[in-house]
């Protein structure tokens, strides 16, 4: 798989503060890579660098193998997660708007149907909910045909159904070959959209790899839950790696039949069990101390 | 000045204003900025009608635009529309007693003086205090056989109307000078000043339409998403000056045809030559409008510095009064401003009967502007910061 996008050594400085240190990572050509971290991470900041809407400190950027010329703008499709469009068009006005500014744009019928954007044609940019406005960006984002596409934040503040949705077009918009890069702190969306997932903190790359391995390499496995009651020996002659948290004791293991046959042996009331199989979030959790969401 | 010195003059001009922008593009254009003066008419009228559909769309910028010109001239209109401008007030009083039949011991070729209004008070001291607030020029008993005035010593318009109550008590003053008429056509004040707040309307609504909008633009994220497509300043830059230029022109043919209906304007040169002046200038303004917004975020920094701006320009540029008899320095600085220019030329056309080959420097110099500003703001123009 050819490599589509390359960032070396990336650096951006704001007077004092650091945005992004040092990052470095290459997107291959057909994947969703995700950059995945909690706000204030740098996922941003990396993201428009490389979407060549700011500038870096240091470091470089390549596309194809190339240093980004005036071509690369007709070959990627932006969401930007704050941005604006002007609020007395109408979506089918701001479409047209969008579509006549590059050379081999998508046929609109199609994005219309995507999109589901059909029934607020007529509705002014100003009128629009928020579910309504990410998919007319998403539609902008992909007006162009693009190649590889950038979407930043795309579900933050869409309704379940709305982000289900979204999702569902994300993923026909990978099975067409497109390369997409997005940023999210929803772990849950990196893990059904992502190939690949770097994970920020503090504008440092700490993990790069698959959801799979990432999760494999940096987590125990699976853990089981189970209320402090339901333990009436020691806890601590339990053949597992084990901790409290509130009144819930949670075993590590690395095979859940294994560690079910355990407890069954030590004939342990299992009626109030859950099971927890290790996610990013844990991931997140094991390389920086803190949660996502923190 | 002879016409072939001029021609001359113009010539050479031309030619500095051909070197300077052909430097100033070279010296822009290098192979890192390239795309900033990249330009596609495809793209450039997307944005053309993109603003516009948002401009008409915008019912009370919309109506304002054209209730702001037309309200100012109507006002004017009736405040010194009269036939004559009675420029010089004298406050008349008597302190004896009326008697019917007494006559006015103020002269009558005083009386009938061209631009004098008199105005009756009840009293002395109430013809004084408004003396003393310059809200008449001269005060007179007019039952004095005397001839009791008083005046303001610190009224300019008190000295001269003065001079004028004097001059009615000499007798015989005729073959004391000789006097000449010049006759022409009469151009009344409506019709000097509407050149001056069409300008005015126009520059406002080219620095703060142009300035001001993309500012906010800018601050809101529209331009980001704007610079996420092959879209170049050059491009967004000119549809936002055609934009409001187109709007510009509609709003003053719409202005002057309500204007006319009511004030029936004299135009003594041509409409053609007319149009393409106001073309010119709004360029010139729009492109100024262009420089201030080329970078910044702060909405309210931008009003300042637009403030800052169109103010001296509105008092310099001659829309209320002219420059005439001011120091040379100022007149000086009123040249800067694209605004002198282009009423300069709008007046010559409109009061003067001037053709466009009179008003060709005045051309010259709007476009030069435009050229100029153009340039620059592409140069500087920013998307994001």
């Amino acid at each position: 798989m050819k490599t589509i996008i390359e960032v070396i050594d990336l650096r951006k400085v704001f007077g004092e503060n650091t945005a992004v240190a040092d990052a470095s990572f290459t997107v291959k050509e057909g994947i969703c890579f995700g950059l995945l971290g909690p706000n204030g991470a740098g996922k941003t900041t990396t993201m428009e660098i490389v979407e060549d809407i700011i500038a870096p400190s240091s470091g470089e950027i390549l596309y194809k193998g190339q240093p980004r010329s005036a071509s690369f703008r007709e070959e990627i499709g932006i969401q930007f997660q704050h941005t604006s469009l002007l609020n007395f068009l109408t979506v089918a006005e701001t479409l047209l708007s969008f579509h006549k500014l590059y050379q081999e744009p998508e046929d609109l019928q199609i994005l219309i149907e995507r999109c589901d954007l059909s029934p607020i044609l007529k509705r002014r940019n100003d009128q629009l909910s928020g579910g309504q406005l990410q998919r007319l960006m998403l539609a902008l984002a992909l007006v162009n045909r693009p190649r590889l596409v950038f979407l930043d934040e795309p579900s933050t503040g869409l309704d379940p159904q709305s982000r289900r949705n979204l999702w569902d077009i994300v993923r026909q918009i990978k099975e067409e070959g497109k390369t997409i890069i997005m940023t999210t702190h929803s772990m849950e969306e990196a893990e059904y959209l992502c190939d690949e997932v770097a994970i920020m903190d503090m504008g440092s790359i700490i993990a790069w790899d698959t959801p799979t391995r990432l999760i494999q390499t940096h987590c125990q496995g699976n853990s089981i839950l189970l209320p402090e009651s339901a333990f009436k020996m020691k806890l601590a002659t339990l053949p597992f790696t084990w901790k409290r948290r509130d009144k819930t004791i949670v075993l590590e293991t690395a095979h859940i039949h294994e560690g079910l046959n355990k407890l069954l042996q030590l004939d342990i009331d299992l009626t109030d069990m859950a099971i927890h199989s290790s996610n990013l979030e844990d991931v997140f959790l094991c390389l920086t101390g803190k949660g996502l969401r923190d | 000045m002879p016409d072939r010195q001029r021609t001359e003059g113009l010539k050479a001009t031309c030619l500095v204003l051909h070197r300077t922008c052909k430097d100033l593009i070279k010296r822009s254009v290098t192979p890192n900025n390239y795309e900033i003066f990249t330009m596609n008419f495809k793209r450039m009228w997307a944005m053309f009608t993109a603003r516009n559909h948002e401009f008409f769309r915008d019912r009370a910028a919309f109506g304002w635009n054209f209730a702001f010109p037309f309200l100012i001239i109507v006002g004017f209109g009736l405040i010194f529309g009269g036939k004559e401008h009675q420029q010089f007030k004298v406050g008349l009083f008597t302190n004896t007693p009326q008697i019917q039949g007494t006559e006015s011991t103020v002269p009558l070729v005083f009386q009938q003086g061209k631009y004098l209004q008199f105005i009756d008070f009840p009293s002395q001291a109430e013809g004084e205090q408004k003396l003393k607030h310059h809200k008449i020029d001269l005060l007179l008993d007019s039952q004095s056989t005397e001839h009791h005035y008083w005046i303001n010593d610190s009224s300019p318009n008190g000295y001269i109307t003065e001079q004028i109550f004097l001059a009615s008590l000499v007798k015989n003053s005729e073959g004391l000078a000789k006097k000449q008429i010049v006759r022409g056509v009469q151009i009344r004040y409506i019709d000097w000043l509407f050149p001056g707040i069409l300008g005015m309307n126009m520059m406002f609504s080219a620095l703060w339409g142009v300035g001001y909008v993309v500012v906010r633009y800018r601050k809101n994220g529209a331009l980001k998403r704007l610079k996420a497509t092959p879209l170049s300043p050059l491009e967004y830059l000119s549809a936002q000056m055609l934009s409001r230029i187109f709007l510009i022109m509609f709003t003053i043919v719409v202005v002057w045809i309500g204007s006319n209906l009511i004030f029936h304007f004299q135009v003594h040169g041509s409409y053609g030559a007319l149009a393409l002046i106001f073309f010119l200038g709004g360029l010139s303004l729009c492109s100024m409008g262009l420089v201030l917004a080329a970078r910044g975020t702060s909405e309210e920094f931008t009003s300042g510095i637009l403030n800052f701006i169109s103010w001296p320009m509105m008092f310099l540029s001659e829309v209320w009064f002219s420059l005439e008899g001011s120091p040379v320095w100022i007149q000086g600085i009123a040249k800067i401003f694209p605004l002198t220019h282009l009423l300069t030329g709008a007046r010559k056309i409109m009061n003067d009967g001037a053709s466009l080959a009179d008003v060709q420097s005045e051309c010259l110099v709007l476009i030069a502007t435009t050229l100029i500003c153009l340039t620059i703001a592409a140069r500087l123009f920013s998307w994001n910061e």
